[in-house]
This record gives C-alpha cells, structure tokens and sequence, in this order.
C-alpha cells in the first residue's frame, strides 16, 4: 500500500492489519491505517466499501451486536483496543461518534449534553451549567438555543440537532471524534456549519469522518483514505489523493469515472 | 393505460367499486353493533346514574333503592393494586425482551409464555388463583382478586412494552451506547423514554381490559353486601355485582345492574380515548 505522506508527529490510532467480519463475511481485509492526531481523516468511497465499518470497529460500536468481530489491532494511544478485556463503556466515553441522522435523545436540550457528563464525571449545578455552555459553544449552537435549554431536544432544525448531538459527543470530553455521514442528512446551510465546526474542533480533537461527498472530503480533511470492496486502495494527505492520486482506481472515483 | 375506456381500466373500477361497497358494508355491521349496545346501556342505564349510585351500599335482597358505593370502591381497589403490581413487572419484562434477552432462548420462551397467556379464557386464570390463593387460604379476598387481574395485565403491559421498544430506531440506542452509557442506562433512560407514550398507551388498554373482567374475579374477590376496605377479606366489585343483579328478580336490583355496566363502559371508553390522545402526541412528536 503506498503511503507517501508526510507521516504526522503522533497518531492517535493506528490500525494494523484490520479484517471484520459480518457472520462470515468479510467487511473489511488488511486494512493498515493511521489517524493522526488533532487532524482530520476522511474515509472515502462508493456505498458498500466498508468505510462506515471501519468507524464502527474505532469504538467498537459492533459489539453490540453478535456475530460481528474483528481481527487484527487498533491501538488507541498505545493501547489495543480490540483486547477481550477493553471496558466498552470507558473506551466510547473516549471515542465519541455522532450519526449519519441527527439522534437527539427524548429529552431537554440541557438533559441531551448532562446524559453523557453524568455517566462519568460528579458535577456540581453550576460547573454543570458551565460544562453545557462550554459544550454548546464548541458545537457552535450555543447562540441558538441559550433561552430555550429545557425544551425537548426534538424540537431544534434537523441542522441544530446535528449540532446538538455533536456538542452532546464533545461534552465528555473525549480525545477522537468520529463522524459517520454526518452531513448527508442536513440542508447546505447546515452541512457549511458541521464542516466549519469539523475545522474548529480539530484543535482539541482527532477526528474521523465518514463521507460520500467527496468536495467535503477535499474541504475538510487533512488526510484522505479511500476504500473499495472492505480493502484500503490509498491513504495520504487529502491534496495528494485529490490531485495526484498514485493508484488509477482511486483517480477514476475520484473524477467521476467510477462509482 | 392508452383511454380511460380500455376494458381493463373498467374492470379496475368496477373491482374497486366492489371492494369500497363491501368493506363499507362490514363497517357499518360493526358500527351498528357497537351503538345498538351503546343505545341500549344508555336509555337502561342512564335512570339509575344518580347521586344515591356512589352514595348508598348494595341493598339487601326485598329492600328498596341503594346504590354501588362499595362495589365501586371495591372495584377501584382491586384494579388499582392489579395495575400497581402489574405495571412494574410487565415493564421490566418488556425491556428485558427487547433490551436484554432479544432473541436469546429465555426470551423466545417467555414470549411463547407470554402468547399463551394473552389469549387463556379469563375464567381459567380465575381459577388458577382460587386453586392457589383463595382454597389454600380458606376464604375470598380483593388480594386474590388483584392477583388474577394482574395476571391478565402482565401479558397485555409486557407486549405492548415490547412493541413499542422495538418501534424505537437503533440509531437512538446506538448514539446512548457511543457515550458510553451502560444497558440498563440506555435502557432506562432513552429507549424507555423515546417510547413512553406507546407504553402509557398499554398500560391504560389493560387498565381497560382488567376493569371489566368479570369470571376471575367470580372465583377470587367474590362478592360483598357491605361496604368494607378490607382487601384480606371478600369484596364487593362492579363486574359480579352486575353479574349477580341483573339475573335477580328485584327491579331496583336489575336497574342498579344496569347504572353499574353503564358505569363500567364509559370508564373503558374514557380510558380508551385517553389511550387514543396519548398515541397521537407521540406520533406528533
């Protein structure tokens, strides 16, 4: 696999060797990737590829179902995190993911970000609120929705919610964040605010994202890896795949010949 | 279609004029029922529906007037305790069906449980409890009769529960699970609450159901003439107060029937549109 990149100072995943499996299917083969850290990742390519997959695997989103088990290493700082003894619970408090569809929970605004601090962190009322606030302000919706934190969360715009549900993943503070399509539901205005915020909080955070738009890719992303039938084809910085892309299938998806 | 004339597109209409009359037609058969009963309860029923009604006790047999106080009283006891005991199981153990067993060999046997249930004649669970908690302890009690309605509730709040839990989008549970929330909090916290209202729904359509069982409580509760809160000992309850008055040769014992079935369906039917409301806000939502 060529890797021409200039390799960034620190990963903060690197993924060696990945085969998953749905029941005996292989959803993905050998996959060797790195998501460096506090830049942003995109995973490209046509439906089926096995790019969400991929994200799936970062918090081991799939164990929730039987069936689905993956080989291989995903080493989070270090740290295995496909090892039968990772505590679920800790790592997804650690890799956050926001959805393809806005999921705000059936509850107040203030209710949706608090869920996720209260599962771990003992707040009193007022370093709560300013956890809120400063949650809300990262997600860029703080403007929108300071005089209205007790109504229910299902009334904000589809793009609000997406909004809210990424300030919800930020409030605990994780140290990835993985965005699965988290566009592909949202009107452009919206979609221009998520992919301003996706600049923003790569600050702080690592960041993965998952899209079928690939001038978003183009937009937002520092690195660049595109999938095809569970295999990564190429990996580099975003510039290189989109200009100067070394494999003829990567350059025929990515100019439209294909997919 | 090249004309509106072509003898296909006749025969369409003509078939779809065939199906609209016929399914009309059973509508109205359905409707007809339900108002002639209605019709019939109301100008029987509506006489005795006075202030002596919740005021005066069951009279003795040859005595003038009385009303249904005891039995109302009793009735609202033993449905009351059946759903205080019976929304608690019958919730858990739809979230334990949804939730935790899914499709695991527990689960798939309570649900063939749970079927079975659901659809056993009335009088047979009535039975099962006098054999267990009324023979045993040698007399009829309320808490006997709260427990054959519970059993008739459990089935009816487990499934509805289930239902609805299931109608709740995996991205909701999996976007609580991605903050690292455990099951039981995912559970509890969002799947239950996004699907309140559908569970709200079949806790007020078992409460309907149960408030007019009339054979388990015949076999359990039984029947009392006086008024008495004592749930150890028999009580008075709409269902066989009606039952046993309106085959009685007394007038005033046959109308006080007739105030009481009154009673008993415009709880149901109240019950039945509180369901109705409940849903539609959920769907709004």
């Amino acid at each position: 696999m060529p890797n021409s990149s200039p390799l960034p100072e620190k990963n903060a995943i690197e993924i060696r060797n990945l085969t998953f499996f749905y029941g005996t299917f292989k959803g993905l083969e050998g996959v060797n990737l790195d998501i460096a850290e506090n830049k942003v990742t995109a995973f490209i390519g046509p439906s089926g590829c096995g790019k969400s997959t991929l994200l799936r695997t970062l918090n081991r989103m799939y164990s929730l179902y039987p069936g689905q088990r993956a080989e291989g290493e995903i080493n989070l700082y270090g740290k295995n995190i496909l090892d039968k003894n990772q505590d679920l619970n800790l790592l997804r408090a650690q890799v956050g993911m926001v959805f393809q569809k806005p999921t705000p929970f059936p509850m107040s605004i203030y209710d949706n970000i608090a869920f996720g601090i209260r599962l771990y962190e003992n707040l009193s009322t007022t370093d709560m609120d300013e956890r809120v606030e400063w949650a809300l302000t990262k997600a860029a919706i703080w403007g929108e929705v300071k005089d209205k934190l007790g109504q229910n969360g299902l009334s904000l715009s589809g793009g609000q919610q997406q909004r809210l549900c990424i300030a919800r993943s930020v409030a605990v503070k994780p140290s990835v964040l993985l965005l699965d399509e988290p566009t592909s539901a949202l009107d452009p205005i919206s979609t221009g605010k998520v992919e301003e915020l996706v600049h923003e909080l790569k600050k702080d955070y690592s960041i993965a994202i998952v899209t079928h738009n690939m001038q978003q890719a183009a937009r937002c992303s520092d690195f660049t890896a595109y999938m095809y039938l569970g295999k990564l084809v190429e990996f580099g910085a975003t510039e290189q795949i989109f200009f100067k892309p070394q494999r003829t299938e990567t350059e025929d998806y990515i100019t439209g010949r294909f997919g | 279609m090249t004309t509106a004339s072509s003898s296909l597109y006749q025969r369409r209409k003509r078939a779809n004029w065939i199906g609209l009359t016929l399914s009309m037609f059973a509508m109205t058969l359905g409707l007809i029922a339900l108002l002639w009963i209605l019709f019939v309860l109301f100008s029987n029923g509506l006489a005795a529906l006075e202030l002596s009604l919740f005021t005066n006790d069951t009279p003795a047999p040859g005595s003038e007037g009385g009303g249904l106080r005891n039995a109302i009283v009793g009735s609202l006891m033993i449905v009351g305790l059946a759903v205080l005991v019976s929304t608690p199981v019958g919730i858990l153990a739809g979230i334990y069906l949804t939730e935790f067993g899914d499709t695991s060999k527990t689960a798939e046997f309570t649900r063939f449980v749970t079927d079975i249930m659901l659809s056993a004649p009335s009088i047979v669970l009535g039975l099962f409890v006098y054999a267990i908690a009324v023979a045993t302890v040698g007399n009829f009690s309320g808490y006997a009769g709260s427990l054959a309605l519970s059993l008739i509730a459990i089935p009816v709040v487990m499934r509805t529960t289930e239902n609805m839990l299931r109608l709740v989008p995996g991205s909701l549970r999996e976007a609580a699970f991605a903050l690292g929330a455990p099951r039981w909090k995912v559970s509890t916290m969002v799947t239950l609450r996004a699907a309140k209202s559908g569970v709200i729904t079949g806790l007020l359509l078992a409460l309907a159901r149960i408030s007019g069982e009339t054979a388990p409580l015949l076999f359990t509760a039984l029947n009392n003439q006086f008024f008495s809160t004592n749930m150890g000992a028999p009580m008075a309850n709409l269902p066989v107060v009606i039952f046993q008055f309106a085959m009685s040769p007394y007038e005033n014992w046959i109308q006080l029937a007739w105030g009481g079935a009154l009673l008993i369906t415009l709880t149901v039917l109240l019950l039945n549109i509180m369901a109705r409301v409940f849903f539609r806000e959920k769907v709004k939502a």
